[in-house]
């Protein structure tokens, strides 16, 4: 071979000449990292730890009851879809507490944000991304249980129609809860950039206004106002997703005494459920309309 | 040919007006935007970014209007901040990847730019490394390989030199000769040391609280003049070499003074005016027979300091209203000196 061939030859800069595929496959490309990321997909080994720790923990009972139903062949599952979330509402508090900091408050944080802004994509269309990639994150979380809950009664041969019904119930109300929680979560990230803090933050309202509601519904229950208890539910974002499912989505009430909403009170939770996401993604967007460049 | 065009643009804050009916023309090259803190240069980027809306006046990127098509300057323009913006968990491929496929780049593509840009600022093995571990000078080559990665016509750079060592500030600005002379890409850099953009830029613009002082190319305001320095070695012969050779030279019939200024090593420069070629010959042949060893003979050129100087001094009263441009230009004039002063010998060219 010729000496001259083993040259490295510099060919200089050379211009691009592709597609340049704007800004709804730039919103794209971001809702599919900020995704993955959501699962430590695309990052450090270290990141993927807690997420997939986390989705094991969400799925392993679910596991443990289908094999509990066929070995047993019950009649019913022992648990309710809708019922699902609710019971392990302590691990999808952590999962968003860990990753809804990751998902904004590291753009926040490290000033990344400027570099999105002086591309084609705008502000909106970061904040749908990212609202869309960490309710779908948690929407993954909520509803893998549920499909492995639904394929286990199907292989215990439980009745198909009453399966199917409670399935979609089920996959209606995690649907919900997943952009509630995430709006929440993201909001109180946005504000938080510092580590540490946000996670605390998403962590302390989730679970401190479940456990006060929770606490003040116990003592109305001792005082039998059934009324109170059901109203109690709209100051908590657990109890929203539950008076919701107990007034449309057939699922019996996790409140003391079952005491759920009526339809004409369920129709309050869902307005001040809509209320909350759209005020979450209204309150997105002004935090971002002051971090550009 | 314009690349950037602005007329009588205003933007005014509630308290300050930061732009004031700022029009000028900026066509390819490197461009220095010179200002103090404060003086509207950020405010400028972001508007010609479509990103912040003027208060009056128009601009136009690329031949776009700002106020109406922002997206599609934003896909052919390149921004690097003046801050740090990079996450340090990262990769610098993962990270400018992902900031090319933000720019609207395939996937396949824009692992191929990245490959590419991140060579082209001078990142090789250490890319695969998270960015936590880089030096200054790495997250700033990082920095100007996103705003390069989607091949824009025009990067606007943020005080690229900021927090850099001098031989960092120099492959920086080397680097930023080349986007233009190798890459073809225009440059709008802004700096507030002026001696660094009269060594990068064609045509230097001036802003002061948000008006235009001076918007002229680099050649006019630092003309080469005939003076020449030239610096010597001492030898044990003539243990005073400089004085060796003011000496020698006032035997030869050329006047020359001392390089003023009360800068370390100012002693041992030797100004003369330089009347032709011959000078260049006389002050090379006297050097050789005192046997002295010629450190270096250079053109001494006007820096962009002066220019503030002189443009005081014909502006007369300051505007009212305004903080004095002088104390300002002033202040500046000190940071050139400092700069020059520690890269004075990088003015031969």
């Amino acid at each position: 071979m010729p000496a001259d061939s083993t040259q490295i030859h510099n060919i200089g800069y050379r211009h691009y000449e592709g597609p340049r595929l704007g800004r709804a496959y730039a919103t794209r490309s971001l809702f599919s990292q900020s995704l993955r990321g959501a699962y430590g997909l695309g990052r450090s080994a270290k990141s993927k730890v807690l997420p997939m720790i986390l989705f094991g923990v969400m799925c392993a009972p679910a596991l443990i009851m289908v094999a509990v139903a066929v070995a047993t062949k019950a009649n019913d599952l022992p648990i309710d879809y809708t019922r699902y979330a609710i019971v392990l509402q302590a691990v999808i508090s952590l999962y968003l507490a860990a990753q809804a900091p990751q998902t904004v408050s590291r753009d926040l944080r490290f000033q990344t944000v400027p570099l999105y802004f002086s591309r084609p994509i705008e502000r909106v269309d970061y904040v749908r991304a990212k609202f869309a990639a960490l309710s779908s994150a948690l929407f993954i979380l909520t509803a893998v249980p549920l499909v492995v809950l639904y394929v286990g009664a199907l292989l215990a041969k439980l009745d198909f129609a009453d399966q199917t019904k409670g399935f979609a119930q089920g996959l209606v109300s995690v649907a919900l809860l997943s952009v509630l929680f995430s709006g929440i979560a993201l909001v109180i990230s946005a504000v938080t950039p510092r580590r540490g803090f946000g996670i605390a933050a998403v962590i302390a309202v989730l679970t401190i206004s479940y456990g006060a509601v929770s606490t003040v519904q116990a003592i109305a229950h001792e005082q039998g106002s059934s009324e109170a208890i059901s109203w109690l539910g709209l100051f908590s974002p657990i109890t929203l997703i539950d008076g919701i499912q107990t007034a449309f989505l057939g699922a019996t009430s996790a409140f003391p005494g079952k005491e759920g909403p009526s339809a004409g009170a369920g129709a309050v939770y869902v307005l001040v459920v809509l209320a909350l996401i759209a005020g979450s993604y209204a309150a997105l967007l002004r935090r971002y309309r002051k971090a550009g460049l | 040919m314009t690349v950037i065009a602005t007329e009588s643009l205003s933007k005014r804050y509630p308290r300050v007006t930061a732009l004031d009916r700022l029009s000028m023309d900026i066509g390819p090259g490197v461009t220095g935007l010179v200002g103090a803190n404060g003086a509207g240069k950020s405010t400028l980027i972001k508007i010609l970014l479509g990103l912040s809306p003027a208060t009056e006046g128009r601009a136009a990127v690329l031949g776009l209007d700002v106020a109406t098509s922002g997206g599609e300057i934003r896909e052919r323009v390149g921004y690097m901040p003046e801050h740090d913006c990079l996450p340090p968990d990262v990769s610098a491929t993962e990270f400018v990847v992902h900031m090319a496929r933000m720019s609207g780049l395939p996937p396949a593509a824009a692992r191929e730019r990245t490959a590419d840009t991140l060579r082209h600022v001078g990142l090789y093995e250490e890319r695969y490394r998270p960015i936590g571990g880089y030096s200054t000078g790495m997250k700033q080559r990082v920095k100007l390989a996103q705003a390069l990665v989607h091949d824009p016509q025009l990067v606007f750079l943020d005080e690229p030199t900021n927090g850099l060592d001098p031989v960092g500030r120099d492959e920086m600005l080397g680097l930023i000769r080349r986007v233009h002379t190798d890459f073809g890409i225009s440059v709008l850099v802004t700096s507030h040391l002026l001696g660094e953009l009269e060594r990068t830029c064609d045509h230097v613009v001036v802003i002061d609280g948000g008006k235009l002082l001076r918007s002229s190319s680099t050649t006019d305001f630092t003309q080469t003049t005939t003076t020449l320095a030239v610096e010597v070695t001492d030898s044990d012969e003539h243990p005073d070499g400089t004085g060796a050779l003011r000496k020698a030279l006032q035997g030869r019939g050329v006047a020359t003074q001392d390089d003023g200024g009360g800068l370390p090593g100012a002693g041992h420069t030797v100004l003369l005016e330089a009347e032709g070629e011959e000078t260049y010959d006389l002050v090379r042949d006297v050097v050789a027979d005192l046997g002295l060893g010629l450190v270096r003979m250079e053109q001494r050129r006007h820096h962009i300091a002066e220019v503030f100087r002189s443009n005081d001094e014909q502006q007369g009263e300051p505007a009212p209203g305004h903080e004095a441009p002088s104390e300002r230009a002033a202040a500046w004039a000190a940071t050139a000196a400092a700069a020059e002063q520690t890269g004075g010998a990088r003015d031969a060219r």
